[in-house]
């Protein structure tokens, strides 16, 4: 007979191992996949990495879509880290994007050392308030986050839409709707032919490993996270501490957003997130919530994404692909963990019947 | 037109609207009575609405395309449930995962079909029947008897499904699970399979709810048709307090805002004039928060969802 049995925890060393090597297993399983749907694995896996690696252009439109996905994972990892099932970054980011872009739009006369850094900080105050709203109606009513969230998603892209469309319409573009471009002092500089976003997401990836190792909100955040009664019992302030954390984790989708309006888009428009922000909660729980694991993490998904896209232009595969490979990932990743907890052991019915006997 | 036809029309764009929501919204119930928070409805909608399509095409058979829909619905269910049934995954994240596999495999596959449309040899299949007689009844004659077939399919499968959760000793045994899985374990209930078999027929309610989108409502392929209904499905479970019959009313209510939304385009309301159609797009997605705190706000006792909804049970850690 079949048993599940719980064991002793597994090293870290061993996890690890095994999660890699469950990646590679889930790699070969989305090979069957594209398989089956008619296409060569190997071509569209070495296709991926080619368009997304061998040259300088297609390794800066990879890093270009590396720095949000780190930047979101770590917003994100903040509060799952507490159990607080944040599913709403895209909004938080459409949000950031529509603040910075008012001061880009009607404040276009400051100096670049003064309009980039308010353009950050109405990203990260926009970002923050809408992640503000799912959480005080969590700490003060007990509803339901993850649904709040995402339904906030939707809201924040149909008033993206309506800026384009309506009030913020560029009038020189003879009709067509779209916002006014950026004025140059509006505009992320570059270091090294990529805008200085990269040198943003490495020193956020250090600050927030600090505040979750190291710091007390960050201890905090994880005893609530892990048991919530406990927190109670250690004089925590569980609502402050939930909004606090909320706070950072929208503020740092918000700077995203002003990062890929002010960076990459040069404008706001509804295609700024593409889907990001729910790349990032896959690639936050793959890092186990670590800000050093997540700039792997988020390279990878880069290297993924970016090829999937490169696949639609050279050889006309929907870049969907990537979806799907992402998605058969962290199905076996998530099965992974069933056996760092457990294992199964085979007993057989005799001898359990034996043992029975020999207690009566 | 008169008043009485104009709302009689209304009624029945919002019934239309509203059954995609019903279907996944009873999906969602089969998922949560016996424990399990399935934030995959989206996902698996969206994969029935591809496959759906995809068979309609293939076949010219309105009854074969809505089983394959059911199906492949029914195959994302199968992930949701080895993963979280037999490896005791996290509810949440499985549910997210299980969404955006299931959207990307089919905008992966629907992407030739966008160029197809439907022959009218199939559209014929699931066009609206007019009931002789019934549907000349004022007011709701149209939105019960002047529908497609699908849309009656909806309101048999909410009121079988009520049946069976509150008349049978199955569908009892079933609602133990959800409120106390050790009980029902000691009682000598297989858990394991129950929780197998009502995902699984979740997944394939979603499918359909999905299908109708491609097949009746819009009906083409494009890319992400659902657009969010099946997170607002999850979230009308917890409008209509976990039952089938109240999921009627609240699909509906919910396909009613819709149709409101394109009543008003371009309509001047008095004090605030036209409202641009993007906050009426936004409408569905507002009230469902509302709703979400209105229940909040009114904790009664058999307004409450399954006890042990969302939480892993682990036999071994008793």
């Amino acid at each position: 007979m079949l048993q599940i049995v719980k064991k002793q925890e597994m090293s870290p060393r061993n996890a690890a191992i095994l999660r890699v090597s469950m990646v590679f297993a889930a790699l070969i399983a989305a090979g069957v996949i594209i398989l089956i749907l008619g296409y060569n694995p190997i071509t569209v896996y070495s296709k991926m990495i080619e368009g997304a690696l061998t040259n300088k252009y297609r390794l800066t439109q990879t890093i270009n879509k590396a720095i949000p996905l780190v930047i979101l994972s770590l917003g994100v990892a903040v509060a799952f880290k507490m159990k607080f099932w944040n599913i709403g970054a895209e909004g938080q980011l459409y949000m950031g994007a529509i603040g910075a872009s008012y001061i880009a739009l009607f404040h276009s006369d400051l100096p670049i050392y003064i309009m980039l850094p308010l353009m950050m900080l109405a990203g990260i105050l926009c970002g923050g308030i809408w992640a503000l709203i799912p959480a005080v109606l969590k700490s003060s009513l007990g509803t339901n986050e993850t649904l709040v969230t995402l339904m906030m998603n939707y809201v924040a892209q149909k008033f993206v839409n309506y800026l384009q469309i309506g009030p913020w319409k560029d009038p020189k573009a003879f009709g067509f709707p779209k916002i006014a471009t950026f004025t140059d002092n509006a505009v992320l500089p570059k270091v090294f032919g990529i805008h200085i976003g990269w040198i943003i997401a490495l020193i956020l990836v250090v600050v927030v490993h600090i505040l979750l190792k190291h710091s007390k909100l960050g201890y905090e955040i994880s005893v609530l996270g892990e048991n919530p009664q406990t927190a109670r019992y250690a004089g925590m302030s569980i609502p402050k501490i939930l909004l606090v954390s909320v706070l950072i984790s929208g503020g740092l989708c918000g700077l995203v957003g002003m990062m890929q309006a002010s960076g990459i888009e040069k404008t706001l428009n509804e295609g700024i997130s593409g889907g990001l922000g729910f790349t990032a909660i896959i690639t936050a729980y793959l890092a186990q919530l670590s800000a050093p694991v997540i700039l792997v993490v988020s390279f990878l998904f880069a290297v993924l994404l970016q090829g999937g896209t490169f696949l639609q232009v050279a050889l006309e595969i929907p870049a969907s692909v990537a979806e799907v490979v992402q998605g058969v990932i962290l199905f076996f990743v998530l099965a992974s963990e069933f056996f760092t907890n457990y294992k199964i052991v085979i007993r057989h019915r005799e001898s359990a019947d034996a043992g029975k006997e020999a207690a009566e | 037109m008169n008043f009485l036809t104009s709302l009689a029309l209304f009624l029945q764009i919002a019934v239309q609207g509203g059954t995609p929501l019903l279907f996944g919204t009873l999906g969602a119930i089969m998922n949560e009575r016996v424990g399990h928070l399935n934030l995959g409805v989206e996902g698996m909608m969206m994969f029935g609405a591809c496959m759906g399509y995809w068979a309609a095409l293939k076949t010219d058979n309105a009854a074969i395309a809505i089983l394959v829909a059911g199906l492949a619905g029914m195959l994302c269910a199968l992930i949701y449930a080895v993963l979280t049934v037999t490896f005791r995954t996290n509810h949440t994240v499985t549910g997210l995962v299980t969404t955006i596999f299931g959207t990307g495999l089919a905008n992966f596959i629907g992407k030739p079909l966008s160029t197809q449309a439907l022959p009218r040899s199939f559209t014929e299949q699931l066009a609206a029947v007019k009931v002789p007689v019934l549907s000349e009844i004022p007011v709701i004659g149209k939105m019960f008897f002047e529908q497609s077939i699908y849309v009656h399919i909806g309101i048999l499968c909410a009121i079988l499904l009520y049946i069976y959760m509150k008349k049978t000793t199955i569908g009892l045994k079933m609602r133990m699970i959800g409120e106390n899985p050790a009980a029902a374990d000691a009682s000598g209930i297989n858990i394991t399979l129950y929780k197998y078999v009502h995902i699984l027929l979740g997944g394939f309610l979603s499918g359909l709810g999905g299908a109708y989108l491609t097949l009746v409502y819009v009906p083409v392929w494009k890319e992400s048709v659902t657009g969010g209904q099946g997170w607002i499905a999850v979230a009308l479970v917890i409008f209509s307090t976990w039952s089938p019959i109240k999921a009627i009313f609240g699909a509906y209510f919910f396909g009613m805002l819709r149709g409101l939304g394109f009543k008003l385009q371009n309509v001047a309301i008095p004090l605030i004039g036209t409202v641009p159609s993007q906050f009426l797009d936004m409408v569905p997605y507002v009230v469902t928060i509302l709703a979400l705190v209105f229940m909040t706000l009114r904790k009664k006792k058999e307004n409450q969802g399954p006890a042990a909804l969302g939480l892993p049970y682990f036999r071994e850690d008793r």
